[in-house]
């Protein structure tokens, strides 16, 4: 690993140090870009403390500001914007909790980079709200106690959101095939069902949200 | 196990000051027993809730746990040089630090651990803490920290812990205190009445509480005073143990829980992450948060321990249960606390003789904590399937059997009556609404798809009690406050509080707040676990809310110039029973204006002398059992509960399929898989450890409460609910499975490699059988599932031997 040249030199321990963080920020990168190939085949590595500009539209707002290259879209939402509907639960991709709609689909924001996630419409939990009121999803969620401690709750919100998007009308086993990508340990999962298809019901009657 | 809980601060007996008046209980509600949703829905689903790890204070500092990677380590040596001068590192802590030689660990009053230890216990000890500018430079910091270990032998397993020559874990080898003995009558006279004895060793699995917020704190000092924002579920324990280790004033520490992302038992010890918050936001003068990656969760903040239990079960013919012997044995991990299962098969029938043991070792993994129930859907397992084996060689029905046995004191010395004894009403009514009879009638089923129902009952330990104080306000326009220290960890507890003051003072629902988790600003109140904040709470939230009554009828009283036994308050007015043009709603009240306040403050009543009080519970499942893939489906669940009084109908529902989903991951889905090689855990995330997702639950739920206010056992007549609605959940399923293939399998979980092999195994016996005996057809159907999970060994379409008709060609083949 310390075969790249390195980005920079320190004066106190230098290049291991800066080559061993470099390759570190690659593999990350190349692990997250579904790429099996060792840190040293990247030709160009992007050093982890080089911050970029970047620009995200979150909630249609757009937010300008420096990242580095490892920061994951759940970081900067929660930690540098301080937008925390958005729940940190296991940042490995597995439990649901950091879901938010990326392009009107549902995204582990702990999967996404920050930088991966420039160019598209980011929409989270907050970005539901009509003004100050609940959207409908959460209306329904709140009417069927679809939710217990609440921390997996923005989380299956946007994922019942975007199973909504693309499926306007799913079978009570569409939507528990639908939301199982999202884990609740309190498993509120019956009335979390009960909500969905009543939110589904209700747009086909309304006519939309 | 169960007798022995830290639901109380220091062990202390509780007391909180008597009442002024006895507040009595309700004869009928319009609004306690409905479906409300929640007071807090909006914060919680708006994403405007700010949980402990949202929390993000001006100049906040970011810690990382660096953890021993072995099972069993002794430290030799950590170099902290170049982490120090890494970016944005501000302060690293180890043993060798100041002020961190601290004893932890607490059980029955010793230590059985420290802040750092010097030897690691498990995988997963800690060694060394980084505060840095960024979560990524505090990780990476602790990844530049030098330690060399000298590994040490190491033991997993609770059997082998006990072996001769296994590696001991504490001085004075790995059992646990004292093997915990429960007794009573005479055990070798109870099986030598009996007609009938049934004995098997029942095992179940580590399992992980898996809350969905991880671990963790915040903590910032202003002087000498420190403020803490931790995900927990006791504001006051987590404020007495960091006043103990920090030497500091009660007054001085401050805890504040005002949302947390589930605890499950999990989160009433006090962490270690918050110690070494307050260690580092002292050493740098700056707040600091230190939250857990998930895979620490997994290992380091607790578990449900694995259990064997031996149980042996004498009965009459008529199905009188004689004797009852039990072992258990489990491990508490690698420091002190109880891995015990005897309450259950102790008490949960009427039974005259019984000898349970229980016995807790070291092993050399994370330390078990209390978790929903801790022992108890353990021995629901092993005791209740035991029952159904009883029942199948008596040729009872199950159901009947367990009504036979039905207790209505606590069989310890005097035998105290419970104040509501409902065990038998779970049964009857739960079977009822089941269709218990025609559905355990039914066969399994012809095909590779296998049918079957089962049941379990259950009873929980606990009831809670004093103290507990709140305090309700009554503004001057009507609209209230009530102020309880006591965590919503979920169960909806803010909820029931504002509903109850709803109830008693009229005030609407939208125009009560609850202030409530805040050692600074909210009343006393013992940690959310145990299904006992509803007990306990509750009846101080009534009584402050009758407080606060009493003295609006002696204004009114003093208003309308009547005695104030004359007057009746109904909704939101007060008005003379003999007088109806004199009233007066209650915001007008000229001294509730002048005062602008009207408080009340309401104490929990001590619990009834000489009596018992415990919830009682039962329910009914069916499945649907793939022979050929071992895939277990649960079809339908219910659950038939008595917690006494069912204070919120829409959250009580939740509550109980919530618990049996948990129960349904003991039983089917979770374990903990420590690797023998290095003792470390090898599942230690969500994809490799599974908690049921919405797939894995029953496909339909009910949930019937029983509804009896036990007006004998507290004001509010309600007892808890969280517990027992896991308790008897995997034993159902377990008694399902059983009877849908005719096999008991007695390890949990049940996966489809479990089933799979048990199917084997049972029709290899069959087979051996048939070589003596050609009639084996009603097993036949098991072997054409052995041979399908080898699908080598037989062509499609062939008759099976037992003349079963050929089996459709399965999607692999087609």
């Amino acid at each position: 690993m310390a075969k790249k040249k390195p980005v920079h030199q320190t004066s106190e321990s230098g290049v291991t140090r800066r080559g061993f963080l470099g390759s570190v920020g690659a593999g990350a990168a190349a692990v997250a870009a579904g790429v099996s190939s060792r840190a040293e085949a990247v030709p160009e590595i992007t050093d982890p403390a080089d911050m970029v500009g970047i620009a995200l539209t979150i909630n249609g707002q757009i937010h300008r500001l420096l990242v580095e290259p490892r920061w994951t879209l759940l970081f900067v939402l929660r930690e540098r914007l301080g937008i925390t509907g958005t729940k940190a639960g296991c940042e490995r991709g597995e439990c649901g909790s950091c879901t938010v709609l990326i392009d009107n689909r549902p995204r582990y924001a702990c999967l996404t980079l920050a930088v991966e996630a420039e160019g598209t419409e980011i929409t989270t939990v907050e970005g539901l709200l009509e003004g100050e009121e609940l959207g409908d999803v959460q209306r329904a969620f709140a009417e069927h106690d679809a939710f217990q401690c609440g921390y997996c709750t923005p989380g299956q919100i946007m994922a019942a959101e975007g199973l909504l998007r693309s499926n306007p009308s799913p079978s009570p086993a569409e939507i528990r095939s639908g939301m199982s990508g999202n884990l609740c340990r309190c498993a509120a999962y019956q009335h979390i069902v009960n909500a969905v298809a009543d939110v589904a019901d209700r747009r086909k009657r309304g006519g939309g949200s | 196990m169960t007798d022995r809980h830290d639901y109380h601060v220091d062990g202390t007996p509780p007391e909180t000051p008597a009442n002024d008046t006895a507040a009595g209980p309700w004869s009928t509600t319009t609004v306690v027993g409905t479906r409300q949703p929640r007071v807090d829905a909006y914060e919680r689903l708006s994403g405007a809730a700010i949980y402990p790890h949202d929390v993000s204070l001006p100049g906040m500092l970011h810690g990382a746990i660096l953890r021993c990677p072995h099972a069993h380590a002794r430290v030799l040596s950590i170099d902290t040089t170049e982490a120090e001068r890494m970016p944005g590192v501000r302060a690293i802590i180890t043993g060798k630090s100041p002020g961190t030689d601290i004893p932890w660990y607490e059980n029955g009053g010793a230590f059985s651990g420290k802040l750092f230890d010097e030897i690691c216990r498990h995988e997963g000890d800690e060694v060394a803490v980084v505060a840095a500018e960024t979560p990524h430079q505090a990780v990476d910091a602790t990844r530049a920290i030098k330690v060399r270990y000298e590994e040490l032998p190491f033991v997993i397993d609770h059997t082998a812990a006990l072996e001769s020559g296994a590696p001991a874990i504490h001085e004075g080898g790995n059992v646990v205190g004292e093997p915990r003995v429960r007794a009573r009558g005479d055990i070798a006279a109870g099986f030598a009445e009996a007609d009938v004895i049934v004995e098997r060793t029942y095992r179940t699995e580590c399992q992980i509480h898996a809350t969905m917020e991880p671990h963790g704190s915040v903590a910032r000092w202003d002087g000498n005073r420190l403020t803490v924002w931790d995900s927990t579920q006791g504001v006051f324990s987590v404020q007495a143990n960091l006043a103990r280790v920090l030497a500091m004033p009660l007054s001085n520490v401050r805890v504040i829980g005002h949302y947390m992302g589930g605890g499950f038992g999990s989160k009433l010890e006090t962490g270690k992450y918050t110690v070494y918050a307050a260690i580092l936001a002292r050493m740098t003068a700056r707040p600091v948060k230190l939250f857990l990656p998930r895979e620490d969760c997994m290992t380091s903040t607790g578990n449900r321990p694995a259990n064997t239990m031996t149980v042996k079960i004498g009965a009459r013919s008529d199905g009188s249960l004689t004797a009852i012997e039990y072992r258990s044995l489990g491990s508490c991990g690698a420091y002190a606390d109880g891995a015990g299962t005897g309450a259950l098969p102790t008490y949960l029938y009427q039974v005259a003789n019984v000898h349970v043991v229980d016995t807790t070792v070291y092993t050399n993994a994370g330390k078990a904590r209390a978790m929903r129930a801790p022992g108890v859907p353990q021995a629901a397992w092993a005791l209740e399937q035991a029952m159904d084996e009883l029942a199948a060689e008596l040729e009872m029905d199950p159901l009947e059997l367990r009504l036979k046995n039905i207790p209505t004191t606590l069989q310890v010395e005097h035998n105290p009556p419970f104040t509501s004894p409902e065990l038998r009403a779970c049964l009857e009514t739960g079977s009822e609404a089941f269709g218990w009879t025609e559905s355990f009638a039914r066969e399994p089923g012809d095909g590779h798809l296998k049918r079957g129902v089962g049941l379990a009952a259950g009873m929980w330990f606990y009831a809670g009690g004093p103290p507990s104080t709140v305090v309700v306000k009554l503004f001057a326009d009507g609209s209230a406050n009530v102020n309880m220290g006591a965590s919503d960890i979920g169960c909806g507890t803010k909820t029931w509080a504002a509903m109850i003051v709803a109830e008693e003072l009229g005030v609407p629902l939208d125009r009560i707040t609850v202030e409530h988790a805040d050692t600074a600003t909210t009343q006393y109140a013992t940690p959310s676990g145990g299904s006992k904040t509803v007990p306990s709470d509750s009846p101080a939230v009534l009584a402050a809310a009758r407080s606060v009554k009493l003295q609006l009828l002696s204004f009114a009283a003093d208003q309308l110039e009547v005695p104030v036994d004359d007057l009746s308050y109904v909704d939101f007015e007060i008005g003379s029973r003999s007088d109806s043009s004199k009233r007066i709603p209650v915001p007008k009240i000229e001294r509730l204006g002048r005062r602008g306040v009207v408080l009340g403050t309401g104490y929990r009543d001590p619990n009834p002398e000489d009596t018992v009080t415990f919830p009682f519970c039962a329910q009914f499942c069916e499945v649907e059992v793939n022979t050929r893939t071992g895939e277990l489906r649960i079809l339908r669940f219910l659950g038939a509960h008595d917690s006494g009084r069912v204070l919120n109908r829409l959250t009580f529902d939740n509550q109980v399929f919530g618990g049996m989903a948990m129960g349904i991951g003991l039983g089917v889905t979770e374990e903990r898989v420590l690797d023998r090689q290095t003792g470390k855990m090898v599942n230690a995330n969500f994809h490799d450890y599974k908690i049921p997702t919405m797939l894995d639950v029953s496909a339909s739920h009910d949930c019937l409460p029983i509804d009896h206010p036990d007006n004998a056992f507290n004001s509010t007549g309600a007892k808890g609910l969280g517990e027992p609605a896991t308790i008897p959940t995997a034993a159902a399923v377990g008694n399902a499975v059983a009877r849908a293939l005719g096999v008991r399998i007695t390890d949990a979980p049940l996966t489809p490699r479990r089933i799979l092999e048990a199917i084997s195994a049972s029709s290899s016996r069959d087979n051996a059988r048939g070589s003596r005996d050609a009639a084996a057809s009603r097993k036949s159907d098991l072997r054409s599932a052995e041979a399908d999970f080898d699908v080598r060994r037989e062509s499609r379409g062939e008759e099976a031997p037992g003349g079963v008709p050929s089996r459709r060609p399965s999607r692999k083949e087609a």
